[in-house]
């Protein structure tokens, strides 16, 4: 058995432990790995994550466990500090001494810090690790506490990492400044026109951006103050994180005698072996072609390369040139470069496009014949990156004319790139994990996938940066079209239909049960996803409340409650608008108090009261009937709230009354049921209070009337609803949402919101506007004759529950016994009761 | 909680020794579940009515260790007829009580037999 020692756990170090693994030959083999961190290596690429959740779990490559299932020996928190060559071994800092038969180096690189004057003061971060994401988070905390005004920090560098860095500052609450020495942002990916209109971008999103700024000391006594540029130059801010480039950590080949870079980098061959044919180095270390790649897929096909080497499949080399397009992520602002961003006239020429006034930048670069992409830059709007990135790597044939490849995509709105299908099988669509198109295509027509998440389970495509998956989405869509096959969308194996088809069968031969659809078109007994979605369309067409057929519906809606973790359900109460007088407020109080119930206030206004068990349902909701409340559709997919703010009643800037309008709306659609959840939101002013853009459909009040906004969200892919219609009145306003409410209703895939929604929409916002505001359709008053139905056949559902007997004796845990179900836990939380955490 | 779990082991009907009178037809909802105690027990009783089939099986959900499938929508799945948790929708066989759609531990499964408008649950004690 020979020994492999790997010198690092980080993203490319655990990559050549994975694949190694997959070769399954590991048996002839033993790994040990050191890694100087405490954690098992995690993924760098999306560190900023850490940021939003805290959770460092999550961003793991693979558990520790996972190490241990496959026979590698994982040692963290331990620097491998010398290497001696002569008698193939290697010693740790705490002077233990290992073995190998082939020694990986895999040490990354850290973060450069120039030597500035002050550099060492309180208050001077590097972004590499998440132990530097924790300091800075706590002295961005330590620097909020108790200031009113956000503190100010600076970012040194201006490249890709540096505005990543940026963003996560801001995303922190402070002040970010972005200070870059060059005269340009992103120097390396961009040009000056591109970087200029990044720089407006920026600024619109609160982005300080400083150019052509040396900087020459960091001043403050002990903690940073601000940054001098000249003698008269500088800023104040409370904090600086540098990311002015990175460093390759070669010292451990600099004192055993391996050939280094001039500026440093340990010298491989395209075997990746170092000048000792039995190390190898691969990652941010290794210098191969006289550069350091500070990217993972390069590092990635590192790993692949020397884990051939070492198994003896000999013919795997590394490529001879290196892809270094890229896309920046996470800042809200599509960015993207790829192949030669700059053109030597003596190369080729390029095309410009630039709109200003949108913030828009596009930018290809042909060979002087005509015939080949060699480069370009996006920037304001990335959306044709991947297709003009995979026709740059794969030499492919492009238009004539040229400026097609850019303007075909702003005049017509689709790109002249033709299909995907039309890229070589070889092209490489996901480089982080080195997937090619026939690597995701052949499965499908193989008959091994059938869909995306087939794909991605037998490939990993995707699973790395995530920036192929529009590429790999439409591939997939595409190759199963090709094939005659549906594209995934028919319900289950119940229905073969879609929702929307399904939606018009029922209308057209008036099912409206379960029963009937599965006799009239489908086949089988039904399932946990053809029953609640009959449940939907039923009450979409009839507005039945789920009190008429209990058994389809999902839990929530068979107990017209939120089922918890226990077991327990949530009791919401509608507060339309927000808006509750102080009655109310004490009836949900007694009510509370009385079946001790946990409450709190919502993320939409209103209150949710934890913790009733089923059998005390209808008493609790007789309570709050008797007081006034009417359902809150908490646990339903319809509307959910109208969020507010105070408006012209109160507020200073109010220019109309935002609640009372929030107020109408709600109890218009309240009940309305729809493909998913629904959420309004109503400002009086642009100050947009009531967060009105972050919801389905948001009304903002301006100089003239309202703007009405449709399709937003927040969730875990937040997106701004989009302008339908400007200045308009309250009554129009109604007439439009009855129209889009309803064309949503008609047409939406199953548990589809209205922004993914409209995003299938083709034409987008233009065509919904047509069909909304100018009736291109001509269906403008059906929609709204079938709106008021449905509005007119509301009733509240607890009501009907509660009074009819029958309806009511579903609330039972036991349909034998009276008895509570005596397996729930409750324990104190502060002043309430919450359920006990589950064991596993 | 391992002892909560182990309350709960399928019976075949060969082996039962109590038919447990659990109540009325009526008071079991057409094709959906409730819950029956029978001592410390808690059992979900499913009318399959489409199927014509009347199943039973532990109220108790291995996944988290709830009470809750009784509350589950139930269906079928390449014609075996399946309940899916209320909660994370884990699917499990009415038949064998397998989990269909994971690792999770198989769910006891129990005779039911209606007699005289009246649904009984077979124990094997
Ligand atoms: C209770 C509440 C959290 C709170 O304590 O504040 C909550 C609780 C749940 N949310 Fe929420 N959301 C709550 C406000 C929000 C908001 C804020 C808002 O409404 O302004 C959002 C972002 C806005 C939005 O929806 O666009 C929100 C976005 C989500 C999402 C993501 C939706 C998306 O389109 O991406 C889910 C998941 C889903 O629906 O698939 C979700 C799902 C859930 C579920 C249903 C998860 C579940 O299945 O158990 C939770 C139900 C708990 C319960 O029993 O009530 N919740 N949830 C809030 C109830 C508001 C209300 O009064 O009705
Ligand atoms: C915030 C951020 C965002 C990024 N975003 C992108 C992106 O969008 N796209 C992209 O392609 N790349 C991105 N990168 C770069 C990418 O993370 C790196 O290319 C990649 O992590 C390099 O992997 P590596 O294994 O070579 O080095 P590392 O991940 O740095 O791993 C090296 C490991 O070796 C350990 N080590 C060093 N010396 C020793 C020793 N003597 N003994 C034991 N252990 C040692 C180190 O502690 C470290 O854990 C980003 C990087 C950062 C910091
Ligand atoms: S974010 Fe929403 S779904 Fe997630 S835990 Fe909070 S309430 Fe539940
Ligand atoms: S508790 Fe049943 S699926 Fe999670």
């Amino acid at each position: 058995m020979k020994t492999i020692i790997v010198v690092g756990n980080g993203m490319v170090g655990y990559k050549f432990c994975e694949k190694f693994v997959a070769r399954q030959a590991s048996n002839d083999f033993k790994i040990l790995v050191f890694g100087e961190e405490s954690r098992p290596a995690y993924d760098r690429v999306r560190l900023s994550q850490y940021f939003e959740d805290g959770n460092a779990t999550a961003l793991e490559m693979a558990p520790r466990s996972w190490y241990a299932e496959n026979n590698i020996e994982l040692i963290t928190g331990q620097r491998v500090t010398d290497i001696h060559r002569s008698s193939r071994t290697i010693s740790t800092m705490n002077d233990q001494t290992f073995s190998y038969d082939y020694l990986v180096l895999a040490t990354g690189s850290s973060p450069f810090v120039p030597p500035i004057k002050g550099i060492e003061k309180e208050g001077v971060f590097v972004y590499r690790t998440i132990e530097d994401l924790e300091a800075i988070s706590a002295y961005a905390r330590t620097l909020s506490e108790g200031n009113m005004q956000p503190p100010k920090a600076a970012v040194l560098g201006g490249g890709l990492l540096g505005l990543e860095a940026a963003k996560a500052v801001m995303d922190m609450g402070l002040e970010p400044h972005v200070v870059e020495f060059a005269p340009k942002l992103m120097p390396r990916q961009l040009d000056r026109r591109s970087s200029k209109i990044l720089q407006g971008k920026l600024a619109s999103l609160g982005i300080h951006v400083h150019l052509n700024k040396a900087t020459n000391a960091i001043i403050g006594s002990r903690a940073i103050t601000g940054l001098q540029f000249g003698e008269y130059d500088g800023i104040m801010v409370d904090m600086l994180v540098v990311s002015a480039g990175i460093r390759p950590r070669d010292e451990l080949a600099k004192t055993c005698g391996l050939e280094m870079g001039t500026r440093g980098g340990i010298v491989v061959n395209n075997k990746m072996q170092t000048s000792d044919s039995s190390i190898f180095a691969i990652g941010e270390v290794a210098l191969y072609n006289n550069m350091i790649y500070g990217l993972v897929a390069p590092g990635y096909e590192m790993a692949e390369v020397a884990v051939s080497q070492i198994l003896g499949d000999q013919e795997v080399l590394m490529s001879e040139t290196i892809d270094m397009s890229t896309k920046l992520k996470l800042i809200g602002v599509d960015v993207a470069s790829f192949g030669e961003p700059f053109m030597p006239v003596e190369k080729g020429y390029a095309i410009l496009f630039e709109n200003k006034t949108k913030d828009l930048y596009k930018r290809v670069n042909i060979s002087h014949d005509g015939t080949k992409l060699l480069g370009g830059i996006l920037v304001g709007d990335a959306t044709d990156y991947n297709r003009l990135h995979q026709l740059y790597l794969n030499d492919l044939p492009i238009p004539e004319a040229a400026e097609e490849l850019i303007i075909g995509s702003i005049t017509n709105g689709s790109p002249s790139l033709g299909s995907v299908l039309d890229i070589p099988d070889v092209a490489q669509v996901c480089s982080c994990e080195s997937v090619t198109k026939g690597d995701i295509c052949n499965p499908i027509k193989s008959g091994a996938c059938n869909s995306l998440s087939e794909v991605i389970a037998m490939t990993k495509a995707t699973t790395g940066c995530g920036g192929c998956k529009p590429m790999v989405t439409d591939l997939v869509d595409e190759t199963l079209a090709s094939l005659g096959k549906e594209v995934q969308d028919t319900i289950c194996e119940h229905f073969d239909y879609t929702r929307q088809e399904l939606y018009g069968i029922c209308k057209v031969k008036k099912i409206s049960t379960f029963d009937q659809a599965l006799a009239t078109c489908g086949k089988g007994h039904g399932c946990e996803i053809c029953q609640p979605l009959l449940a939907s369309i039923f009450a979409s067409l009839y507005n039945d409340t789920p009190n008429d057929e209990a058994v389809i519906q999902d839990t929530n809606d068979r107990f017209l409650a939120n089922i918890q973790r226990n077991g327990t359900y949530s009791v919401v109460p509608r507060i339309p608008g927000g808006e509750i007088s102080a009655d109310k407020l004490i009836t949900i109080g007694k009510v509370a108090k009385e079946y001790h119930l946990y409450t709190k206030i919502t993320g939409g206004q209103r209150i949710d009261l934890f913790g009733a068990k089923l059998n005390q349902l209808p008493a609790i909701w007789k309570d709050l009937i008797d007081a006034g409340f009417e359902s809150g559709h908490a646990y339903g997919k319809s509307l959910r709230t109208v969020k507010s703010c105070v408006g012209s009643t109160w507020c200073r800037y109010g220019m109309d009354e935002s609640v009372s309008f929030a107020i109408a709306l709600e109890e218009r659609y309240k009940g309305l049921r729809s493909p998913h959840k629904i959420k309004g939101g109503v400002s009086g002013c642009i100050r947009e209070c009531a967060e009105a853009r972050g919801k389905d459909f948001g009304l903002i009040a301006v100089e003239g009337g309202w703007n009405l906004y449709v399709c937003g969200n927040g969730g875990a892919n937040p997106k701004h609803a989009k302008l339908l219609a400007e200045q308009i009145d309250n009554e129009t306003c109604i007439k439009y949402l009855d129209r889009f409410l309803m064309y949503y209703i008609r047409t939406a895939a199953p548990l589809m919101r209205t922004a993914p929604w409209l995003e299938k929409l083709e034409g987008g916002i233009s065509q919904l506007q047509k069909i909304v505001v100018a009736d291109s359709l001509q269906i403008a008053s059906a929609l709204e004759s079938e709106m008021q139905s449905l509005i007119d056949a509301y009733q509240c559902e607890w009501k009907q529950a509660i009074e009819n007997e029958a309806m009511k004796s579903r609330f039972k845990h036991f349909v034998n016994d009276e008895a509570d179900d005596d397996n729930l836990v409750f324990v104190p939380m502060r002043d309430q009761w919450m359920p006990k955490q589950w064991e596993q | 909680m391992e002892t909560i779990i182990s309350t709960y082991t399928s019976v075949n009907e060969q082996a039962v020794k109590t038919w447990y009178k659990a109540g009325p037809v009526e008071a079991f909802p057409d094709n959906g579940g409730v819950c029956v105690k029978y001592k410390d027990r808690q059992i979900a009783v499913f009318n399959f009515k489409r199927k014509n089939t009347w199943y039973a099986c532990q109220n108790l959900c291995p996944h988290k260790l709830e009470m809750v499938l009784s509350r589950g929508m139930i269906g079928d799945a390449n014609s075996l007829p399946k309940v899916a948790c209320p909660m994370h929708k884990k699917t499990f066989s009415l038949e064998t009580g397998e989990n269909l759609d994971g690792a999770l531990d198989a769910i006891a499964t129990y005779p039911v037999k209606v007699a005289d408008n009246i649904v009984y649950i077979g124990f094997s004690e």
